[in-house]
């Protein structure tokens, strides 16, 4: 069996006497998407906020590339190797396109404490960049002001910009959110090549996707993970159908 | 040094931290309701001292005086709201904090303008004048002793005003949401202009107060404003409760400081540098309390999370 | 060419040519006008540097300014009365040479800004403008109250000090010094802006949650750019001293810190050159309202809050538009 490259190993979080997390388990593996589902207010974001520093684990702790980072910063778990991408956009809006992915491609490589040599006329910056928008089909928006874009390309930008850091894996909280048919299709589409690069922690609210999508699914309800498995076990889990997907169907 | 002289300067320290609470509680009842930075705060501190010095002047009374800081402040404080602060309420700080300062160029140039460069005087009443027995065979400033009082009597007020009366209901609700409030059928404006003049009412109420003991010029707010902001950091921004601690704790901080660190450094310096020494160490001493407070409780004592 | 970079151009050469031509016609007042605008404008471009690129709203910097005029006035004190700063542990003599001073000012405003930013930084919005503007008032009290170099009364020194090859005395001399110094920090502050540094520090004023998913920390780029905005304003302040071959505590009086402000907003903020031009119309404000009037603060104040509530942008952004130029 492949070493997973994210451990969470037994994290719980309280606040005040509600528990948003609960013992949770949980694992990513190389090659994967493990989609985390749940109704809201289940504690994903509690678990994601854990998970990519932010927040620190009352108890247990999260391991990432063999490592225990659990007391790094957002930022150092970010030079290890997390990508991630956020629920509601969170981008320089006054900066172009462009610049926000070197932003990201600068940020990985460091050195950012120069001050005589032109950022965007750096050539290797420029070229990951550039990559990066062309994978995720926003090369020819690459001068537009950021907060020119519509919602859609800006769910496809930050994916870009988590691309820039060649990151171990990624952690996608919602990245289908408000996006269109088609746009999810064509994001879904990416995704699920993208995972060879780079294993994904995906939260996500569409069942179609994650369905389509993933490999193995956890299912997170009042701060539990109640069920871990592939997508047929998932379906056919009587305990997740009562407690979630039974929701649905109502 | 004496027990009693120390008595006497910790009550300095307390009249002094009283009429640091009139100022602080109106800043950071301003800041918690409508998110305002009042630099044009101390400006109304000095509108009090002049109405009184001016009323005092026409009248011979210094109960009138009294009244007319007050009055003259909460008015300065009500055109000011409405003519200026209320466009800013959306603003970011910086512009808060600019058309603010630009407000105390206006306040302290236009009272020259008007008043002249030279310090008017206010005097205490006969009958607030002499000094008072106190237990322990201490005598002190009848005056001083009446503003502590009264300064007192103004907080417990304002506690009991912010905890069980309606109007201190919807200050409260309006610290937690605004347009809850405004949902609440509150009339958001009104009650944004009433807070600010209940905040300018107080800060020109310790002007005159304090004008009667130093001199009543142009440019006496702004060492008080600053005061505050100290206050307001180490107690927690938005909080009444803060204002008063940190009020008394920087008024006795500072007023020990002077009279303590000299002291304290002659004990191993000769006289001339130990008085230098510890007076510019006291000037520095509540500087360094904020420093020490942020340091461990960035919020300040009583500030949210 | 962008009307921003006309407008900057336009700036430099008009600094340029103002003084010359007031040489050339003997007005030294003018020539020495023009001396305050520059140097209050390399105050101004150090503040900006903070407050526009990474969103800082310093209200202390007069406590850089002030470090500033205090460096040079005890380092020229000390060497107008021939005796020593220090002998123990070891021997420091005061000195007249300019470039040691500047030195000198630059790397204890410096070493002050580190200190002070690294306490401030902790904190945020409104606590962050009261902290700056309580560790200024802190100098300000410790300057009155500290007799050795003149307490309130301040410190007057007889001669202005030296630069190597020029006559400093004579203000078209000094006030060449002070454009050139202009000139490089600009320099300096145009190459940050598009240097790695600056993109990160502008991404952190925007969102600091992106910056820290890009690996970067956003207190430490706050911190290195308050250092270095708090170095280039105490190098203000040694001109500014030298200027008037005069400190006193009201350097670091905190209607300084908002004067410095005010450099920054009159011209735009977040511009490069904009405190140039907010330093430029302070003081051409302050020479015309200061004829009209004893009280011209008054109408500062009412062009101020005009400024503020009807004209964010600054004369900038009156003129080359209200988008800030990121490239």
């Amino acid at each position: 069996m492949t070493k997973p490259i994210l451990d969470v190993k037994g994290i719980s979080k309280s606040f005040g006497a509600l528990k948003a997390s609960n013992n949770i388990t949980l694992d990513l593996k190389p090659g994967e998407i493990h989609a985390l589902i749940g109704p809201n207010g289940a504690g994903k974001s509690t678990l994601i906020k854990q998970i990519a520093g932010g927040l620190t684990p009352d108890e247990g702790s999260v391991w990432f590339d063999g490592q225990d980072v659990s007391a790094l910063s957002t930022a150092e778990r970010a030079q290890k190797g997390m990508g991630r991408t956020f629920q509601i956009s969170s981008l320089a809006m006054e900066y172009t396109v462009l610049q926000n992915v070197v932003l990201g491609a600068q940020g990985h490589r460091g050195d950012v404490f120069r001050f005589f040599r032109p950022v965007m006329k750096d050539k290797q910056l420029l070229a990951t960049a550039r990559d990066a928008l062309a994978q995720v089909g926003l090369e020819e928006f690459a001068n537009f002001r950021t907060s020119e874009l519509s919602h859609g390309q800006r769910r496809q930008l930050e994916v870009a910009v988590a691309l820039t850091l060649s990151p171990k894996a990624f952690l996608m909280d919602e990245p289908m959110a408000g996006l269109g048919a088609e746009g999810s299709h064509r994001l879904m589409g990416f995704l699920d090549g993208l995972r060879q690069q780079a294993p994904i922690l995906l939260v996500e609210h569409d069942m179609d996707a994650v369905f389509a999508l993933a490999d193995r699914i956890s299912v997170l309800v009042y701060g539990e993970i109640i069920a871990t498995g592939s997508v047929d076990e998932i379906r056919s889990n009587a305990q997740v159908r009562s407690a979630y997907l039974g929701e649905e169907d109502a | 040094m004496s027990i009693i002289l120390l008595i006497e300067q910790a009550l300095n320290g307390l009249q002094f931290g009283v009429m640091l609470f009139l100022m602080a509680a109106g800043l950071t009842l301003i800041f918690g309701v409508m998110g305002l930075i009042n630099l044009a705060h101390g400006s109304l501190y000095m509108v009090g001292a002049f109405a009184a010095a001016a009323t005092a002047a026409a009248t011979g009374s210094f109960l009138l005086a009294l009244v007319a800081s007050l009055v003259f402040a909460a008015f300065a404080g009500v055109i000011v709201e409405t003519v200026v602060i209320r466009r800013l309420y959306d603003r970011d700080h910086l512009d808060q904090v600019l058309a603010t300062f630009a407000l105390v160029l206006m306040f302290s140039e236009g009272t020259r303008w008007a008043f002249g460069s030279f310090p008017l005087f206010l005097d205490k009443p006969e009958w607030l004048s002499g000094t008072v027995m106190l237990p322990f065979g201490i005598e002190y400033s009848l005056y001083r002793l009446t503003i502590i009082l009264v300064g007192l009597a103004v907080a417990a007020g304002l506690f009991w005003m912010i905890a069980r009366t309606r109007i201190g209901i919807r200050i409260r609700a309006g610290e937690n949401d605004r347009e809850m409030i405004a949902a609440l059928g509150v009339n958001i404006s009104m009650l944004y202009t009433l807070v600010f003049a209940l905040g300018a009412a107080l800060a020109g109420f310790a002007g005159a107060l304090i004008g009667a003991i130093q001199s009543v010029q142009v440019g006496m707010g702004e060492p008080v404003l600053i005061l505050a902001f100290v206050v307001i950091v180490i107690g927690g921004i938005g909080s009444i409760k803060g204002a008063f601690v940190g009020a008394i704790l920087v008024g006795m901080t500072d007023t020990l400081g002077r009279q303590l660190l000299p002291m304290f450094f002659g004990l191993f310096m000769e006289p001339a540098a130990a008085t230098s020494t510890g007076a510019s160490l006291a000037s520095m001493a509540i500087y360094l309390l904020m420093a020490g407070v942020l340091l461990f409780r960035p919020k300040g004592l009583f500030g949210g999370a | 060419m962008k009307r921003e970079t006309l407008l900057n151009l336009g700036l430099m050469a008009a600094l340029l040519a103002f003084p010359l031509w007031a040489y050339q016609a003997d007005e030294p007042f003018l020539i020495t006008l023009t001396t305050r605008a520059v140097i209050f404008a390399i105050a101004g471009v150090g503040l900006n540097f903070a407050l526009g690129f990474g969103g800082l709203v310093s209200f202390g910097h007069a406590a850089f300014f002030g470090l500033g005029g205090y460096a040079m006035g005890i380092l020229a004190y000390h060497a107008q009365t021939y005796t020593p700063l220090m002998e123990a542990p070891f021997l420091i003599e005061g000195t007249k040479s300019m470039p040691v001073i500047w030195l000198v000012a630059v790397v204890i405003s410096a070493i002050t800004a580190l200190a002070v930013g690294a306490l401030s930084l902790r904190t945020t919005g409104v606590y962050f403008i009261m902290i700056t503007l309580a560790f200024a008032q802190m100098f300000y009290y410790f300057a009155n109250s500290w007799p050795t170099y003149g307490g309130e009364d301040g410190l007057s020194i007889y001669i202005r000090n030296d630069f190597p090859g020029l006559n400093t005395m004579d203000p078209i001399q000094f006030y060449m010094i002070c454009y050139v110094i202009l000139a490089l920090v600009l320099g300096f502050v145009w190459a940050a802006a598009r240097s790695p540094f600056g993109l990160m520090l502008g991404a952190a004023r925007q969102n600091e949650e992106r910056v820290q998913a890009v690996g970067q920390t956003p207190y430490r780029l706050y911190l290195v750019a308050f250092t270095i905005s708090g170095a280039i304003t105490g190098l203000a302040g040694a001109l500014f001293a030298d200027l008037n071959r005069f400190v006193s505590p009201t350097m670091f009086a905190w209607n300084m810190s908002g004067e410095i402000m005010i450099f920054v907003i009159l011209g735009g903020v977040g511009r490069v050159f904009g405190p140039v031009a907010g330093a430029a119309l302070f003081i051409l404000l302050e020479h015309m309202l200061g004829g009209l009037s004893e009280f011209w603060h008054v109408y500062l104040g009412a062009i101020l809050l005009g400024v503020v509530l009807f004209a964010r942008g600054g004369l900038y952004g009156l003129i080359a538009g209200r988008e800030v130029a990121h490239d």
